[in-house]
């Protein structure tokens, strides 16, 4: 294992900050209290700061209930597993998160994702409120909202990526700028 | 009578409610990964105080951040004030967004849409 190479590509790729585990309510808090105080730090304007911080709690709350799948096959391991990097560049965040999901959700997931995607800015305002009066919501409160947010808050497309891992499994990644 | 005080943590704002006084306040962060729970006692409380509320209800929200998961229980809260209201009962609501948030003052905007109440907009310094 060779901790220089990860030394440096993270340091060429600006990350401030990775994780690969699993994702708990209490490991939510320690890095949003982190982040918070690097951009303390930094002194970023209270704008993007605001933005930075509520996109990141959307993004890593999604992987938080994603995990909270029960599932009784024997893969039962691998969705486990998540993953995210948040970076700094000269003037913009991003957020970079990858889970496995099962291979029946990946039709669901795209096509509310290409549907957000198809929309202007100001269609996706609409769209949001729209869901917030109208959608059903889920136990865990998403209710899909948290996509819409996500580009209500950027105001770029959802930039996503599903790699086949195996008959049951593919891997999401999703690719979130901020500035 | 009922009497709810909840302190604030990092990621739950502080509510304090008296169904005696007609007065609530929501303040702070929400970002709980458990929003449905969270919010369940207080909608209960409001529920049962809909049925004989205190004329007028004050309502003061000042949230600096939430999540989109206590975005749909702020809109319960906001629904049972509306039920209070629709009876003919006065209902202020105070919401109350920082000085450089435009996104927090367009959210509430839309609260209002969706709920058909005024709210009175105020700036205001988080502490």
């Amino acid at each position: 294992m060779d901790i220089q190479y990860f030394y440096d590509k993270m340091d060429r790729n600006n990350i401030l900050l990775s994780y690969k585990g699993d994702i708990t309510s209490e490991l939510l808090t320690s890095i949003l209290d982190i982040i918070e105080s690097k951009m303390d730090t930094l002194q970023e304007k209270p704008q993007l700061r605001k933005k930075v911080y509520i996109v990141l709690v959307e993004l890593l709350q999604n992987l938080y209930h994603h995990m909270d799948t029960p599932s009784m096959d024997e893969n039962a391991e691998i969705t486990k597993k998540a993953i995210f990097l948040i970076g700094k560049e000269e003037n913009h965040y991003k957020v970079i998160t990858g889970n496995y999901i099962k291979n029946d959700t990946v039709p669901v997931l795209k096509k509310k994702m290409d549907e957000i995607n198809a929309l202007s800015p100001d269609e996706v305002k609409e769209h949001y409120k729209r869901i917030l009066s109208n959608g059903q919501m889920s136990d865990k409160g998403g209710g899909g909202l948290g996509m819409i947010d996500i580009a209500r808050r950027t105001g770029k497309p959802l930039l996503y990526e599903f790699v086949p891992v195996d008959g049951s499994f593919s891997f999401f990644t999703l690719n979130v700028v901020i500035e | 009578m009922e009497v709810i005080t909840l302190e604030s943590t990092p990621k739950t704002p502080s509510i304090k409610f008296d169904s005696k006084e007609g007065k609530l306040q929501i303040k702070g962060r929400s970002i709980p990964e458990n929003s449905v729970e969270f919010y369940k006692p207080l909608l209960e409380s409001l529920g049962r105080y809909a049925s004989s509320p205190t004329n007028p209800t004050q309502v003061d929200i000042q949230l600096e951040y939430f999540n989109t998961a206590s975005s749909k229980c702020i809109l319960d809260v906001l629904r049972t004030l509306e039920t209070i209201h629709s009876k003919g009962n006065k209902v202020v609501i105070n919401w109350f967004y920082e000085e450089d948030d435009e996104d927090m003052r367009e959210v509430g905007e839309d609260y209002q849409a969706i709920v058909n109440m005024t709210f009175n907009m105020q700036q205001a310094e988080l502490d």
